[in-house]
């Protein structure tokens, strides 16, 4: 009874996949190696080959300094080149390095305006190259979206989207639909505190707020280390939130 | 001006001057600068110069050599800078740049290279940047500043003030216009024209639209014999961009077959479009290393056919070989294995073609605590030197331009703040770690000598952590002036 029903469920899946065109089969995922995160991601991790959508909270979604971090490690443990598309001024290179992006492995491109820059990203895309291409976008239409999620599944680079606003209220644009696989926010939280005085590792409550046949959920982790693994954090060790742990809500 | 070079030239503190005829008699055509301090004016005639100054060392002048060396300069240009440059004799080069300044940051900085590398050879040059060949022709010469770029449209106004001779017009006709009380363009460009039309031909207002680019001029690009050049003439003229674009790779493979006979990879290549009404249409791609593979070329070139204006029809295309390197022909292994991923050097040409080559870089530690001058751009396909030098240092994700000032009180001298105010908001401080002293490179400046900046990491009651420094070390007064600044935000 129990198999002959995941049989069935397992056609059905097949279907909707031909009539999305991707092979579910063929699509592989890099997982996080954190089990409470990629348990809660179809395949078990992030899907290469597709478009994700990083933002910060609260004030994040204008430096947007964390989530930079968080696409860092990610795109590092791609392996390949990566490519980072930015416009504005204030991104600090060398820190990268620190959630695992090597000096020699990223190469930037500094484009004027946002229309450049979505052009620079989908070029990239399709060209297939770079094993992850990184963008810092703010407006990110529908029809973009598409174009850039298509793009990326033909040829199986990781198409990040960093979303980051000059305003506050220009943040709202984050609840809108898009074709991207995932959709993630990042938070910085307070760290843990150490036994001497100082500032202990970054920690971030990152909120998966959308994946596409996934469930939404939220964790508590401690930034990238110099390969770009994230770990749960060590006070919370099962990955839930302890109710009001230094956390802020976001705006939304 | 020209200055006369070779191994037998006088030695550069002896005034310099060259002499040649005029039909009539024998003047100065040529003097340096030492000479023209000393009062030699062009067109003085040359008894009168040498009675008056003794020492100058008057040479003859050599026209023929002369056009020569403009016509050697002006491929030098076509390889460098632009694939619609021009000998403009007797003194100067006419380059097309549309579409080719963004290689060089914009039209400042391909002006700002010209002149660096004209000064390198020892040529002093003016330089001006207009819609039109006759007005840069003109502002160039007659115009006051030895660079000038003027908007586009605004050449009408720049021209309206400088003088006949800057028209380009036959020289004999010059001395009859001032004879009619005519000294300045803008004077002879707003007379009627039929009467003087009448007395001076059709050239003189021929020459006033092409200034203000009422009437077209078409730039005949100089020819380098030595380039690989191919070209194709077309039975019918053609517009559509599918057209193009098949005539285009048909010209890149052929241009590509000819590039592996001479073992060569093209840097640049350059696709003109003659069209049916004598103007020229330009485009052309670089790339960072010497590429013959016909189907990569094609692609950077077709990427650009939409900017070419085909206006009634294109007749006739010749492609270029501007700029070539040896390539080595390469061994492929036949793999069994799938594909490999397709080589990034190749979208960096892609990007760089179509944003400008300065918006790629790879970002290279340099041995410097001091975070503004922490990172040299260096070209994507430059060599890797795998340093971890960043990986040790705990640096801010986003480093703001200039640190923003913010209020802060601490303890002296060594204490983080309790609490700082950014942008109107307090900020509460949970934990902080630092200082970290960093001294100003008195090495490099002497502003910097003896200066302090002490950085502290900040984390927020909200949880969010801060760059934020002290100038001064808090002992010593000359080592600042004991303010605080937010320089950057961590992850």
């Amino acid at each position: 009874m129990l198999s002959a029903r995941t049989a069935s469920l397992d056609s059905l899946r097949n279907q909707i996949a031909s009539i999305e065109r991707i092979d579910t089969r063929l699509r592989t995922v890099l997982p996080f190696h954190v089990p409470a995160i990629d348990d809660k991601l179809p395949g078990g991790g992030l899907a290469l080959g597709a478009l994700h959508e990083i933002a910060g909270g609260a004030r994040g979604a204008i430096d947007c300094a964390a989530p930079a971090a968080f696409a860092a490690g990610i795109a590092a443990r791609t392996g390949g080149k990566v490519l980072w598309c930015h416009v504005q001024t204030d991104l600090f290179e060398p820190a990268l390095a620190r959630s695992g992006l090597r000096e020699d492995q990223v190469v930037f491109c500094r484009v004027q305006d946002e229309h450049a820059l979505l052009d620079c990203f989908l070029e990239a895309l399709s060209h297939g190259g770079p094993t992850a291409v990184v963008g810092e976008v703010s407006a990110l239409k529908h029809l973009d979206s598409q174009r850039l999620q298509f793009a990326a599944e033909k040829t199986g680079t990781m198409a990040i989207a960093l979303r980051r606003w000059r305003r506050p209220v220009d943040a709202r644009d984050f609840g809108n639909q898009t074709c991207a696989f995932t959709r993630w926010r990042v938070t910085e939280v307070n760290s843990d505190p150490l036994p001497v005085r100082g500032v202990g590792r970054a920690k971030w409550l990152v909120e998966l707020m959308h994946a596409r046949s996934g469930r939404a959920t939220d964790f508590c982790i401690e930034a990238c280390d110099g390969q770009g693994f994230i770990h749960i954090s060590s006070l919370l060790a099962d990955g839930s939130n302890a109710a009001g742990h230094g956390i802020r809500r976001a705006v939304s | 001006m020209r200055r006369a070079m070779g191994s037998g030239a006088p030695s550069r503190d002896v005034p310099l001057a060259l002499k040649g005829s005029d039909g009539r008699r024998r003047i100065i055509t040529a003097a340096d600068d030492l000479a023209r301090q000393m009062g030699v004016y062009i067109g003085m005639p040359v008894a009168k110069a040498e009675s008056i100054y003794s020492d100058l060392v008057i040479l003859d002048a050599d026209p023929m050599a002369d056009a020569m060396a403009l016509e050697k300069l002006a491929i030098w240009a076509l390889r460098l800078y632009s694939p619609l440059v021009a000998a403009d004799p007797p003194d100067g080069l006419v380059l097309d740049i549309q579409g080719a300044a963004h290689l060089y940051g914009g039209e400042a900085g391909l002006i700002e290279d010209v002149r660096r590398r004209l000064a390198d050879l020892s040529i002093s040059s003016m330089v001006a940047l207009a819609d039109t060949w006759g007005a840069a022709h003109a502002l160039a010469r007659f115009g006051r500043q030895v660079v000038q770029i003027v908007d586009s449209g605004k050449a009408g106004e720049a021209l309206r003030h400088l003088p006949v001779e800057a028209l380009r017009l036959p020289p004999e006709m010059v001395p009859d216009l001032r004879l009619l009380g005519l000294d300045t363009i803008g004077e002879l460009a707003g007379k009627p024209r039929p009467p003087l039309t009448k007395s001076f031909g059709p050239k003189l207002f021929r020459r006033i639209d092409q200034a203000f680019g009422r009437l077209n001029e078409p730039i005949e690009p100089v020819e380098a014999p030595e380039l690989i050049r191919i070209e194709r003439v077309l039975a019918e003229p053609i517009g559509a961009p599918e057209t193009i674009q098949k005539y285009t790779r048909r010209l890149t493979d052929r241009i590509c077959l000819r590039l592996e006979e001479a073992g060569l990879g093209s840097r640049r290549l350059d696709l003109h479009f003659m069209r049916t009404d004598n103007r020229i249409e330009t485009i052309f791609v670089a790339t960072a290393k010497p590429v013959r593979d016909a189907r990569r070329l094609a692609k950077l070139l077709v990427d650009k056919i939409e900017t070419v204006d085909p206006g009634y029809g294109i007749d006739k295309m010749v492609m270029t070989a501007a700029f070539t390197e040896p390539l080595a022909m390469k061994q492929t292994l036949a793999s069994f294995e799938a594909p490999a991923r397709p080589d990034v050097e190749d979208l960096w040409d892609v990007l760089a073609n179509r944003h400008g080559s300065d918006c790629l870089y790879r970002a290279v530690s340099v041995a410097t605590d001091i975070p503004e001058r922490a990172v040299r751009r260096v070209p994507p396909t430059s060599e890797e030197v795998g340093s971890k030098r960043n990986a040790l240092y705990r640096r801010p994700q986003r480093l703001y331009r200039k640190p923003e000032e913010i209020k802060a009180l601490a303890v002296l001298p060594d204490h983080p703040p309790r609490a700082f105010t950014w942008r109107g908001q307090r900020y509460a401080v949970a934990c902080a770690d630092g200082p970290e002293r960093i001294r100003g490179e008195w090495w490099v400046t002497d502003r910097e000598k003896g200066k302090v900046r002490d950085y502290f990491i900040l984390e927020v009651e909200s949880g969010e952590r801060f760059w934020a420094f002290r100038t001064g070390d808090g002992q010593h007064a000359d080592t600042g002036g004991l303010k605080w600044y937010l320089h950057g935000k961590f992850e």
